[in-house]
């Protein structure tokens, strides 16, 4: 079951056309996204689907951004009483051939203490750290402030 | 005639027996084998007694939303995941209703009423659904609302705090009775239907 909706986000991932494509070695990055904010004194999210397309195992490790001073990759988590919350992700392991989703309700990218607002229409530069030191730059468009995924 | 040895034979197999099912029941009920606690049911709206300013800082409570179904969320402003997300969907369900948004209450109540002022907040639900209530109130006010919801909420630490929070969509019907939640996760089809089911009367 896991594997056949694995397939089915694949063909879906595939079937959008990618907003921007980072190609380092073994690495793809698609669909990038975030919310435009509201001011800057309010934390902005990012989200992201990175694909380990190389042969061995990849280790991201967190991002870097100008655009705010504590940018973290956090993870909501809801317990059985409905209760969400979130808390930074730490390493995350991509093993080859596998990808990872950053998506609304799990794991997002957090950018905390924005150093400018996000404007929606703009976009920015931000990183991928990985433990092998092969970083990944790629270029975050933002969307509306009420915008659900990377399509709106 | 049953020997003396056979009655304790039997005795010492029931006790056996009943050990072993003792042993079962507690596993199941209350030990490993437990299933989670079912969270407790929120009040009617018609037996809350909370009130709170809405974003035009009118005073507002929960009895005012009985005539009409309601949607409750409890979340705050400076929440990037979450909140956005779900009023998102909440804007999303609204949209796309047979009957109209203007048939239901959409009501977002902040948990973190230090930082969302009635004028921080209406400037957040403005970037949803216009049909969206946002509500906020004392700490005492905000309270007493989660504790009517059978909601809880967690106050993180330092400058840049976020608040755990129940993120459930509250369903109820148009007299105030609980009909129940839409999760996180829930499929947005499903989550519709949740809400047109709400309007049939």
């Amino acid at each position: 079951m896991k594997r056949h909706f694995f397939a089915l986000f694949l063909a879906i991932a595939a079937s959008f056309p990618s907003l921007a494509l980072a190609d380092q070695p073994g690495i793809t990055v698609e669909q990038p996204w975030s919310r435009a904010s509201i001011g800057d004194s309010r934390p902005g999210a990012a989200y992201l689907v990175v694909q380990n397309t190389g042969t061995e195992i990849r280790v991201l490790t967190g991002v870097e951004t100008d655009m705010a001073m504590m940018p973290q990759i956090h993870r909501t988590t809801t317990d059985a009483n409905g209760v969400s919350q979130m808390a930074p992700a730490g390493e995350i392991e991509i093993l080859a051939g596998e990808s990872l989703t950053l998506a609304p309700g799990g794991l997002h990218i957090m950018l905390m203490r924005l150093n400018q607002p996000l404007v929606e229409g703009e976009s920015y530069a931000l990183t991928l750290v990985f433990k092998n030191g092969h970083n990944v730059d790629i270029s975050v468009p933002i969307l509306g402030v009420a915008a659900r995924g990377p399509e709106n | 005639m049953i020997s003396r040895r056979t009655v304790a034979g039997y005795l010492a197999g029931s006790v056996a027996l009943a050990g072993v099912v003792l042993a079962i029941g507690w596993w199941q009920v209350d030990g490993p084998g437990a299933a989670p606690a079912a969270p407790l049911r929120p009040l009617p709206l018609s037996e809350m007694s909370f009130s709170m300013q809405d974003q035009n800082g009118a005073e507002v409570s929960p009895g005012g939303l009985i005539g009409k179904p309601s949607l409750v969320f409890f979340g705050y402003t400076f929440c990037p995941d979450v909140c956005p997300t779900t009023l998102s969907d909440i804007s999303t369900w609204l949209t796309e209703l047979d009957a109209g948004a203007e048939q239901l209450n959409a009501v977002f109540i902040t948990v973190d009423p230090a930082r969302d002022t009635v004028a921080a907040i209406a400037q957040y639900i403005g970037y949803f659904h216009p049909a969206l209530q946002g509500w906020t109130g004392s700490k005492a006010e905000t309270d007493h609302a989660v504790a009517d919801f059978r909601a809880s909420y967690t106050l993180g630490e330092g400058p840049d705090y976020a608040v755990d929070h129940t993120s459930g969509v509250f369903l109820f019907q148009a007299d105030g009775r609980f009909a129940g939640v839409i999760d996180l996760h829930e499929d947005r089809a499903q989550a519709v239907a949740k809400v047109e089911r709400l309007l049939q009367p």
